[in-house]
């Protein structure tokens, strides 16, 4: 206890009759960068909103420090939002909006104008304090809206999907910005967002939620690697879901066929989710596959092709560099440790990483 | 073209029923008729009004009209915003429909009608005099005074604050005010940095909106304030229908709607440094 910089303890949120939040176990520590990742309506802009003080848990704690946070009203919390659409203030130019903080907390002229100066730097909008907010495109406004966070020296910076209005180019390069910004500040980042892909460019730390609940914890490689459940395989980039039986440890069989994999710890014949990564199937002439089936669609990706190959029971869809016909015949290959078994329905992933 | 020929429509009615009209009471105020019943240019009507008593009427109802306007300013204000948050807390909530209605529903009655019924509150053996009697207090002059007028004026135009204020409001972005709260504004640095000058825009037209009808009117200050009781609107509406001086009713008239003018440019000047300061 008081180890970690931010600690939910057994935290729950109600609105009316649903429940946004439910017994989240959760801590972050200094320094880290951390996403709380999942589709709208799962509950992490709720979460965010409780750090920032913008709303208060139903039932459970937060510590922030090791001080509980829910009595600190929002104005006297050593935390900083970066909202979802910039929230900057329209009556004022980008040098007042970034001041604004600071001027609340009396902080002398000279201060305030060496402290403006360095942020806009930093943000790379030197020359853009006397601008007005609404002449600048939605990245700057973005960046003005990060100044104005960090200018306060947060202990903590939240960041609501900070990108989602950004186009593709702005934003990949804004992921790459912010890496380093949170690098250089050492300050801990908690972000917010639905794109998986974001999360593992940026996280240290990804915790992926669902309908209020965390599913996993881990480092991006951990997450993407080991999913703990077939939620969490199939929100993580694209995967094949298909139902299994778990013959015996490191045997498992779907399709009608018997697969040697690395999993073990099951029921002899439990149900099983087996979850394949599109990019770890292998294509092959069809005497030589395990799995036969005929191609369906070919997608060119840039890198690879996409090809969706209709099997019995199941379509499956595999990344390659090479492409196949549509409507040849084909065989499919995987490698045992790229075979992934997860418990069926599987509840609330524990809490501690 | 279809456009244009609208457009057309709209401005024969705008020179036939506003145009015209003003330059009608502009000749009246510069002309008078001489011994043979012939119309001369003249400035008599306007040196007439350059006169301790008429000046003082005007700057009577000027201050009187800036006192209603300050008052239901003060009064509007909290209740633009405490309608507000309400309609903002309900919408979260799904539900729709405000309470603004009621607001507006007594405009939708005669003015008249609404100003006569302060007569039976305030009057010698009206209601309120009637409470302190039996409460054993001796009665008070409630009618016929300058709070009187004050008051029916800021009963009658106190939605026209209201209105514009609300719908600024309302316009303010939730997570505008929270990034406030976040960078370490309470609730009264809130108000005065963000909420205030954001709602700077609905404050001034809603002054406009109260100060024009507040400074023309003559029913108010004719009800509530008696047939003694003098403000501009009565001193012109005097001119017409009893002294039957139109010449000088218009001279009136057009010193009216100079000074109104005025007063919309100085707002005009206050709104345009409001946006000023945001954009420069």
């Amino acid at each position: 206890m008081g180890e970690h910089l931010i600690e939910f303890i057994d935290v729950s949120k109600q609105f009316d009759t649903t429940e946004a939040l439910s017994h989240i176990n959760l801590y972050v520590d200094r320094n880290e960068f951390v996403t709380l990742l999942g589709p709208s309506g799962c509950g992490k802009s709720t979460l965010l909103r409780i750090i920032a003080g913008f709303e208060e848990p139903s039932n459970g704690q937060v510590l922030f420090e090791g001080k509980d946070l829910v009595s600190i009203p929002p104005y006297q919390r050593r935390v900083n939002t970066v909202f979802q659409k910039y929230a900057l203030f329209p009556h004022m130019d980008v040098y007042e909006n970034i001041a604004f903080g600071l001027k609340i907390a009396k902080k002398d002229k000279k201060e305030i104008d060496y402290e403006v100066s360095r942020v806009l730097e930093l943000v790379n909008l030197k020359g853009y304090a006397h601008r007005a907010t609404d002449s600048l495109s939605g990245g700057q406004q973005q960046r003005v809206a990060i100044a104005r966070a960090i200018v306060n020296k947060p202990h903590v910076l939240l960041l609501d999907e900070p990108l989602a209005a950004l186009d593709l180019k702005l934003r990949k390069g804004m992921q790459v910005e912010l890496k380093n910004m949170q690098r250089e500040l050492g300050i801990t980042f908690i972000y917010v967002t639905h794109d998986q892909e974001e999360a593992l460019t940026m996280s240290d730390t990804v915790v992926v939620m669902r309908e209020g609940t965390i599913q996993q914890i881990g480092r991006p490689i951990d997450i993407y690697n080991e999913p703990k459940n077939a939620y969490v395989a199939d929100f993580i980039g694209e995967s094949n879901i298909i139902d299994g039986v778990m013959k015996r440890d490191c045997l498992a069989e779907f399709c009608g066929v018997e697969f040697e994999c690395v999993d073990s710890g099951f029921a002899p014949n439990e149900p099983v989710d087996v979850v394949i990564r599109p990019e770890d199937l292998y294509l092959v002439p069809a005497e030589n596959g395990k799995i036969v089936g005929i191609v369906e669609s070919v997608t060119f990706k840039g890198v690879h092709y996409e090809m969706l190959v209709k099997s019995e029971g199941y379509t499956w869809m595999i990344h390659d560099t090479q492409m196949f016909e549509e409507g040849s015949q084909v065989g499919l290959l995987v490698k045992p440790f790229d075979i992934h078994i997860m418990k069926k329905s599987a509840g609330e992933a524990d809490a501690v990483v | 073209m279809y456009k244009k020929s609208l457009s057309y429509v709209h401005l024969i009615w705008m020179a036939l029923f506003v145009l015209a009209p003003i330059l009608m009471v502009l000749v009246y105020s510069l002309t008078t008729k001489d011994a043979n019943g012939n119309s001369v240019l003249t400035f008599a009507h306007y040196a007439k009004f350059v006169n301790p008593a008429y000046i003082g009427i005007l700057w009577k109802s000027v201050w009187i009209a800036a006192l209603a306007s300050a008052v239901c300013l003060l009064l509007g204000f909290p209740a633009a915003m405490i309608l507000c948050n309400r309609d903002r807390r309900r919408a979260q909530l799904g539900k729709k429909g405000s309470v603004l209605l009621l607001f507006v529903m007594p405009m939708w009655m005669n003015m008249l009608l609404r100003t006569y019924s302060w007569l039976t509150i305030l009057e010698k053996n009206g209601l309120l005099n009637n409470l302190l009697e039996a409460l054993h207090l001796p009665p008070v002059q409630l009618l016929y005074t300058t709070g009187a007028v004050v008051l029916g004026m800021v009963y009658n135009f106190i939605p026209f604050m209201i209105l514009p204020i609300y719908s600024v409001l309302v316009k303010i972005d939730r997570s505008v005010i929270e990034a406030a709260e976040d960078l370490g504004a309470n609730s009264f640095c809130v108000y005065t940095r963000i909420i205030i000058p954001l709602s700077l825009p609905g404050v001034i037209s809603g002054i406009t909106m109260v100060f024009l009808p507040a400074i023309t009117t003559f029913i108010i200050s004719q009800l509530l304030g008696g047939g003694q009781y003098m403000l501009f609107g009565n001193l012109i509406e005097q001119q017409f229908l009893k002294a039957d001086n139109w010449n000088f009713g218009s001279a009136l008239s057009i010193v009216m709607m100079i000074l109104i003018f005025l007063a919309m440019r100085i707002m005009n000047l206050f709104n345009k440094n409001g946006q000023q300061v945001a954009m420069f």
